[in-house]
């Protein structure tokens, strides 16, 4: 098996100075930051060639719930300290406390899915789909990626949390670089959101 | 050893941790409350986009670690910021293509 294991997943590359997956995943990162970054060219180009914005009139943050994306806001910035903090019991060799940081990152992005949920179904309630007009196929491309991605991280997370963990008993430091890895990831969508809060929600 | 070192650098960092989490959490409370005071749209971009970047910056730089990390990081940021900055301007190349009556093809 030995020769088939991706070399320095836990010391640093000769050449580039960081471990392999660290290295991945900042590149995977990279292309991330152009994917949201071309939806986000599309947005202020659309929104720029409208008359009004929203274009049925009134204002964004009366359009969406302002209290709700606020208190969405903060369960994600939440969940990135407790990623941290997950990631620094691994490096103070601590599995239990590990484990509970991550459990309470998985259940606040749950909690944002589920906030985000209702945010969505009082809008299909009113028959405001995709298709109704720019601002909402603008609204649900960018938080319906976004919401894709915290998805993603919960898979990631809850991996690491279960059956993941394993590792630790034969390799606690390759462990804690994926550790590492899944919180770069998710400070990442973090910090999309912390974009997109403001641009779509109040402006 | 190592590892003992080790321990003590992350619990050092833990009240930076904190910190930044508290001060995320204050700016939300400020970008959503400058929104009540319905500024003039160029201003209130700008005071949102200027909030927004420094709590990307604050969990870029503490939460990933960017503050202390390799070159190879940086290097691969720069380009991305490069690229980043040229695909938000597409939209304004193609306004003054359009201007400059420039032929299309």
């Amino acid at each position: 098996m030995s020769e088939t294991a991706i070399p320095y997943m836990v010391k640093p590359h000769p050449v580039t100075g960081i471990p392999n997956g660290k290295l991945g995943i900042w590149l995977f990162l990279a292309s991330e930051v152009m994917l949201f970054g071309a939806l986000f060219s599309s947005y202020v180009l659309i929104r720029t060639g409208m008359p009004h914005w929203p274009p049925e009139g009134g204002l964004s943050s009366e359009v969406l719930n302002v209290p709700l994306g606020t208190f969405n806001t903060a369960v994600l910035i939440t969940s990135s300290i407790t990623m941290v903090l997950a990631w620094a019991s691994c490096k103070m060799g601590s599995l239990p406390k590990f484990r509970s940081w991550m459990g309470a990152t998985v259940f606040l992005a749950l909690v944002f899915l589920v906030v985000k949920y209702f945010e969505y179904s009082d809008k299909f309630h009113h028959e405001h789909f995709p298709s109704h007009d720019n601002f909402y196929a603008v609204y649900f491309v960018l938080t319906g990626l976004h919401g894709l991605h915290i998805v993603g991280g919960i898979i990631v997370n809850t991996y690491l949390l279960t059956a993941g963990s394993k590792m630790w008993q034969t390799d606690p430091e390759h462990f804690t670089n994926r550790v590492e890895n899944a919180g770069l990831y998710w400070h990442f969508v973090d910090l999309v959101w912390i974009f997109l809060f403001p641009s779509l929600y109040l402006l | 050893m190592a590892e003992t070192t080790e321990h003590e650098d992350v619990s050092k960092h833990m009240g930076k941790y904190y910190v930044v989490f508290v001060a995320l959490l204050c700016l939300t409370a400020v970008t959503v409350g400058v929104s009540y005071l319905h500024l003039k749209r160029p201003l209130a971009i700008t005071v949102a986009l200027i909030i927004a970047s420094v709590k990307a910056g604050l969990v870029a730089a503490v939460f990933m670690h960017l503050i202390s990390e390799r070159k190879v990081i940086y290097a691969v940021l720069i380009l991305t910021a490069l690229f980043f900055i040229v695909l938000l301007a597409l939209p304004n190349l193609t306004t003054f293509e359009h201007h400059s009556g420039m032929p299309g093809t």
